[in-house]
């Protein structure tokens, strides 16, 4: 592992958007200090909202004190800031598809998996809205191991995150996402092996404890 | 379709006139396809299948997706010309928050403006506002965004000019009053060719807002 001089994230446990930023790091062997801000339920630390004062939340990457916001422009300017080993492919065309994919999953996936489980009910539109939007990824990834071809890299760190909340989807949404994208599901099964993943996330049944108390306190149970 | 650029488009949009200004300032000649979205082409849906929206920028036959992500390609194979991304990593960072911030809230906010009325319309505004006000404040005492040449955010966001006359006929209100520091930023970038050549005419823009409102039954 690499020291360099003052790496911060503010963050919370439950954020995939925090950790894509602690795989993006873990993948480059660099050391950083995580500090966990209360972000959900008031007490957002001044750092905190020193440093991101236009949307006030986690995660902020902090470099020598310096804040950059906004998960993946964070992970772009650590590829960026420490060039080895590469998450982008090295053509041009190739980065513009991680970045339209990238921007894709941003656009689509967490609000896919928040209408299913901030549904009382079970809501049939919203799990087909899901499966709809994983069976494109699938058709992204094609045959390759990953989406950034042979090699763990940028939307593959977009994505993974977001896998600890399907959990929480299936048993609410009453599906299972191996059975609906199987192809989806073997890719999520090769990023969690890798260790620079599997130690940024949290265990998924523990998301689906938050989900349940967050059912419970927006009155949805 | 071999070699060359091609931009499928559509006049209004503004996405679309980010891509026409990086083109020009690049200086790379394409060929424009002018777009019609009630009757979708083939060629659209078959570039892109995903969103099915312009713009579409096709480089040697290959589509590129989504303004700001062509206008980085563009920047990044163009790269000997008029960069638009600074070089310092945490420059461009700073660059990419920014469009990122235009592309979450200007468009969302400005809509709002000419699709609502009485409370709504009045809380968009204010909205839109706010964001300007923002934008100002990182504008600064810049000539640009970002402190050096006309650049990355510079693009993202001034294309939006061309629609504040709709927004403000249909809103009743002055944005140049609200905020004269962004407005004088707009006039500096609209003394660029490329800016001014990509931008469609703010009345033809108010006509085609009036044309909408009557389509989807708004008044």
């Amino acid at each position: 592992m690499s020291k360099a001089a003052g790496l911060l994230i503010l963050d919370y446990w439950v954020s995939p958007f925090c950790q894509r930023v602690k795989i993006a790091l873990n993948e480059k062997g660099l050391q950083y200090e995580d500090r966990h801000e209360n972000d959900l339920f008031g007490g957002k630390s001044e750092l905190l909202l020193k440093s991101n004062p236009v949307y006030q939340k986690v995660p902020v990457f902090l470099h020598d004190g310096k804040p950059v916001c906004e998960s993946t422009i964070i992970v772009s300017y650590i590829d960026e800031t420490w060039s080895s080993p590469p998450l982008l492919p090295p053509c041009s065309y190739g980065r513009a598809q991680a970045r339209f994919w990238a921007d894709y999953i941003d656009k689509k996936v967490f609000d896919a998996t928040g209408n299913i489980w901030r549904s009382k009910e079970v809501n049939v539109e919203a799990k087909n809205e899901f499966i709809g939007i994983l069976k494109q990824l699938e058709e992204a990834l094609g045959d390759k191991d990953y989406f950034n071809g042979a090699t763990f890299g940028f939307v593959d760190i977009i994505a993974i995150p977001l896998t600890c909340w399907f959990l929480a989807v299936e048993r609410i949404g009453g599906f299972t996402v191996a059975e609906e994208c199987p192809k989806f599901s073997s890719w999520t099964k090769r990023c969690l092996q890798r260790e620079s993943v599997a130690k940024a996330l949290p265990d998924p049944e523990k998301v689906y404890e938050f989900v349940l108390m967050f059912r419970k306190m927006q009155g949805i149970e | 379709m071999e070699g060359g650029v091609v931009l499928l488009d559509f006049w209004a949009s503004m996405f679309g006139m980010r891509v026409r200004i990086a083109l020009a300032e690049k200086e790379i000649k394409y060929e424009y396809r002018e777009q019609d979205l009630r009757n979708k082409s083939d060629l659209l849906l078959q570039m892109n299948p995903v969103h099915k929206k312009i713009p579409v920028l096709i480089h040697n036959g290959k589509p590129i997706c989504e303004s700001l992500v062509q206008v980085q390609y563009i920047d990044e194979v163009w790269h000997d010309k008029a960069p638009l991304l600074p070089a310092d990593p945490y420059k461009r960072a700073t660059a990419r928050f920014w469009a990122d911030f235009v592309d979450k809230k200007m468009y969302d906010s400005g809509s709002k403006i000419w699709k609502t009325k009485g409370e709504e319309q009045e809380a968009a505004k204010k909205e839109f506002i706010e964001n300007l006000k923002l934008l100002e404040g990182e504008l600064g005492d810049n000539l640009y965004f970002g402190g050096e040449g006309f650049g990355y955010v510079d693009v993202a966001l001034v294309p939006f000019y061309c629609w504040f006359y709709a927004y403000e006929q249909c809103g009743g209100f002055s944005i140049e009053a609200e905020c004269p520091k962004l407005i004088a930023w707009v006039k500096r970038c609209m003394q660029k060719e490329s800016v001014a050549k990509s931008l469609a005419d703010p009345e033809k823009v108010y006509e085609f807002v009036l044309h909408l409102k009557k389509a989807y039954g708004i008044e």
